[in-house]
């Protein structure tokens, strides 16, 4: 059995995951090395994020769950008919979470959560081929979040909270294919902010009809992320008063970037030491129509984007091997946002396969190591963003995301 | 415990690099791009302004850049192609100096005034140039493009000698790079021992003839087989012209170099001769529109001349509704000078053999009638050499300015006005070019590319590109020319570009990347002008 165990974990090694358009499904060193599911897994802290309602479920007064992995990204780009190609440059993403949850009686338990859901690095080569649709982008948004989770039976229990997220965002392309100074400088824009806040909130529900059966839902909201005093600079465009061409210089710029909504279904069972998970997520990136940039100067930059709602399905297995060591695997099937026509280099995310593993080791009763790995695979992929100006930029894409992690899991 | 927890670490760190993500077929690994019978590690190119990277009227960095032939050789490096080396100038400014002298203008850069209108091209002023023609950069360049050069000029000796600038004996961008005071264009380029050459010669063996509106002597008239002998404006003899590329195709594949050779465009459907229209006077013209009674009872008279000396059809009469020709002086027409003055002797006295002489060969252009780029800042100005010679005649300010206002009732000269039989005169002229090189490649077994093809396309409906875009000839906005009318755009570049890469695929049974001609921009806009 170990050594299947063994077999599985290094298949799952061999090829890890990423969600969809700028969702990042790292929110958890348990729920990541088990293909990220969690909605009905009744196990840790990590449950403030998965399913607030499980959290009364737990048998400790106090769960603290805290992880950081590191996401490795790698896209690749090629073109035959031009023979042209372009690597972005290996960026190495840190997010982040902390879980805690407090058991206050019986029936309640409060919880807090501090997690980073959404976030995007791609930095390609200044002025490569796809430029003037990005060079590189960098957004993040950290999610900080309280929840309530009330036992209203043994079979069945809610909980939710509010959720503060503060975001930001960086963002350079270059102004068309073609634009330039005198020196033949490529005309940029690149744009700038951070504290970007808002406000959204998240429900869940548990169902037992078990004692080793949980169902699951959750739901979180929707959350526009509105930037209002970012500064955008453009450099290198020619010294010319010719309407349409903005002044070198710095402004001020408005955007929206929306945080989609994302309902979650699953379940879990329990059979001696295996723990079985299934999720299902669905996303509802269809509000992402178009990043509309605004900018000071009167100019703007309109870029059609037309995601669509998409899911992604979910199955991990726990194994307690030993009395210290539970070891996990899972995989998972993200489906893209993206609709032909839509590729952008910004977010190349296709269809893709997750393979995840992980263990957790139990230095003493109360303490645990948790380590995970999730690698994300994409299939190789002839794409195009026809939006963008001067026609279609499309070519052959290939893209990769491993991320180990490492966290602790504290009980008392 | 410890084991197990370095077998997974092992485990770990195996997955870590098998996470690099790889394509099916990449594009650097040999195999996908090929070289076929060609060999593209010592390409030189061989040409004039349109191979050295010319536009906007001057030499300049980006411009060389985006020579076809630099942009061919990058797509070459993806089949073997070696490293590809160019003249460039010391800066963006365009212009020369020579011994510290500015003997070469600026570029020109699309201009537009405080409210956003268009002005037009201007000089580029942001910038003093700083390429000094007298410091030699040593002669191993793989682009051998010379501004200015004509067929018989690749092979004469001293075209690079510093000496011969200001005489007007040599080229002052071959002075740049030529091995010695006495070599050859050819000589350079043979002894960097190319394995692959592109040639296209013979465009200024017509254009200077045409830009000038025909001035020079076609020295196919009577047949002169002395180049030495031609002036700068004049059309260069086929015969001389087939001998001269024959003999530079002998030396270029003397040991075996394979090639490519382009046809020669159409000089006359460039912005150069089409953006000038024959009937630009326009009667809301304030300048013009009053003037049309007083101009038509003038030219009454003469008109009534013109019909007793039986060539009623050089009547000349303004529209007051519409545009109308301007007045030009066609060299082809019988001299009636003599007979004019007898005419007007009535009118004007002993002003008459003057007045007759201003018309003895004018006429109202004709659609078939090509007004040069140029002439656009002439016609309707007072011609002040003019009026200060008609005055000193006797005549008033009054009656003289009004003999003096240039393509009105002062006939264009032939600098400005590519007559029918000037244009024939380039057409056939091409044609034997053109024969020439089509045949010279079959013997030689060489790549063809027929330019002209391509030209001929953007000036008759354009050339579609994607998302839309298409390049025409239309000046300024086609996309196609440069500010000066006459030379290409980056992105008619990229289009000459790939069809060299065809013509280059075809013949030697290559496989090679093209380039995406919306990549390549257009025309350079910037308000620092005078």
């Amino acid at each position: 059995m170990r050594k299947l165990l063994l077999l599985v974990l290094f298949v799952s090694v061999a090829t890890v995951t990423y969600a969809g358009g700028y969702r990042v499904s790292v929110q958890g060193q348990r729920a990541i090395a088990m293909g990220h599911t969690g909605v009905g897994v009744v196990n840790s802290a990590e449950l403030v994020f998965f399913n607030p309602a499980g959290l009364v479920y737990l048998e400790n007064k106090l769960n603290v769950s805290v992880g950081v992995s590191g996401v490795f990204t790698d896209v690749l780009y090629q073109n035959t008919e031009f023979g042209v190609s372009s690597e972005t440059d290996s960026s190495v993403g840190t997010p982040l979470n902390i879980y805690a949850s407090y058991k206050v009686n019986d029936w309640m338990s409060l919880g807090l959560g501090v997690y980073t859901p959404y976030g995007s690095e791609v930095t390609w080569p200044t002025n490569w081929e796809g430029s003037h649709l990005v060079n590189e982008i960098e957004l993040a948004a950290i999610y900080v979040q309280p929840v309530v989770s009330f036992k209203l039976s043994d079979h069945f229990s809610i909980g939710g909270g509010p959720i503060f997220v503060t975001g930001s965002v960086q963002f350079n392309r270059n102004a068309d294919r073609t634009a330039t100074d005198i020196e033949g400088n490529r005309s940029n824009i690149a744009i700038d902010d951070s504290g970007v806040t808002n406000w959204g909130w998240s429900v869940g529900a548990m169902f037992n009809p078990t004692e080793n059966l949980h169902v699951g839902f959750s739901y979180r909201s929707e959350i526009i992320l509105e930037s209002e005093d970012g500064e955008a600079t453009f450099s290198n465009f020619p010294n010319t008063t010719r309407p349409g061409v903005p002044p070198n210089g710095t402004t001020s710029f408005n955007a929206e970037l929306p945080l989609p909504a994302e309902l979650t279904v699953g379940l879990s069972y329990e059979y001696n030491k295996w723990l079985f998970a299934f999720d299902y997520n669905r996303q509802f990136w269809e509000v992402y129509e178009s990043l509309d940039l605004t900018f000071g100067n009167g100019s703007s930059s309109i870029n059609p984007r037309n995601y669509k709602n998409s899911s992604v399905y979910r199955f991990g297995v726990q194994y307690e091997a030993t009395e210290k060591i539970t070891l996990r695997a899972g995989y998972y099937r993200d489906e893209t946002p993206v609709q032909p026509g839509f590729f952008a280099p910004e977010t190349p995310r296709n269809d893709s396969d997750g393979f995840t593993g992980g263990l957790s080791f139990a230095v003493t009763p109360k303490l645990a190591i948790d380590a995970s790995f999730f690698y994300l695979r994409f299939e190789e992929v002839d794409a195009s963003y026809d939006a963008g100006s001067g026609g279609p930029f499309g070519g052959t894409y290939k893209s990769s995301a491993f991320a180990p992690g490492l966290g602790l899991t504290y009980k008392m | 415990m410890m084991r197990k927890n370095i077998k997974y670490l092992a485990i770990l760190a195996l997955g870590f690099v098998a996470c690099e993500p790889e394509f099916d077929n990449p594009i650097e690994e040999s195999g996908v791009y090929t070289n076929g019978e060609a060999d593209f590690s010592t390409y030189v190119a061989l040409g004039n302004s349109l191979t050295a990277g010319f536009a906007d009227g001057a030499l300049y960095i980006t411009g060389q850049e985006n020579s076809y032939p630099n942009i061919v050789s990058q797509q070459f490096k993806s089949a073997g192609g070696g490293d590809f080396t160019q003249p460039l100038m010391a800066d963006n400014t365009g212009g020369a100096l020579l011994s510290g002298n500015q003997i070469l203008d600026n570029r020109f850069v699309l201009a537009f005034d405080d409210k956003g209108a268009p002005i037009g091209p201007a000089i580029y002023t942001g910038a003093t140039p700083t390429t000094e023609i007298s410091a030699n950069l040593g002669s191993s360049f793989n682009n051998m493009g010379i501004p200015g050069a004509k067929s018989f000029h690749l092979a004469a000796p001293g075209y690079g000698n510093v000496a011969g600038v200001q005489p007007g004996l040599a080229n002052p961008y071959y002075v740049r790079f030529a091995s010695s005071t006495t070599s050859t264009v050819i000589q350079d380029a043979v002894a960097q021992d190319p394995t692959f050459f592109s040639l296209w010669i013979g465009n200024n063996d017509i254009l200077s003839y045409a830009t000038s509106g025909g001035v020079g002597v076609d020295q196919n008239e009577v047949p002169n087989l002395d180049p030495s002998t031609y002036g700068s404006t004049d059309i260069t003899n086929t015969t001389v012209f087939a001998g001269v590329y024959s003999q530079l195709l002998d030396a270029l594949t003397a040991n075996g170099a394979k090639g490519v050779v382009l046809s020669l465009p159409s000089v006359t459907s460039i912005p150069f001769f089409t953006t000038v229209p024959h009937a630009p006077l326009n009667p809301a013209d304030e300048s013009f529109g009053p003037q049309i009674p007083t101009l038509n009872a003038t030219y009454a008279g003469l008109n009534l001349a013109f019909e007793a000396l039986g060539v009623p059809e050089r009547a000349i009469q303004f529209s007051t509704t519409s545009t109308s020709a301007v007045v030009i002086k066609d060299e082809s027409l019988t001299d009636i000078t003599d007979g004019l003055a007898v005419a007007l002797a009535g009118t004007f006295g002993p002003l008459a053999p003057v007045i007759a002489a201003q018309f003895g060969q004018a006429r109202q252009a004709t659609a078939n009638d090509l007004l040069v780029l140029t002439s656009s800042s002439v016609i309707g100005k007072l011609d002040t050499d003019r009026l200060a010679e008609l005055m000193g005649l006797g005549l008033s300010q009054e009656q003289a300015g009004q003999f003096s206002v240039k393509g009105v009732s002062l006939p264009l000269e032939d600098q400005y006005v590519l007559i029918p039989a000037e244009q024939t005169a380039i057409e056939n002229a091409r044609n034997g070019f053109n024969a020439t090189i089509s045949a010279l490649a079959t013997a030689n077994g060489l790549a063809f590319y027929d330019a002209a093809a391509d030209l001929a396309q953007a000036a008759n409906g354009g050339i579609p590109l994607q998302g839309g875009e298409i390049v025409t000839s239309q000046f300024i906005t086609g996309g196609g020319f440069s500010l000066d009318g006459v030379h290409p755009t980056p992105r008619a570049q990229a289009i000459i570009a790939n069809g060299v890469l065809d013509a280059v695929k075809k013949t030697y049974g290559a496989n090679l990347p093209k380039v995406n001609p919306v990549d390549y921009g257009t025309v350079t806009l910037s308000n620092s002008v005078n």
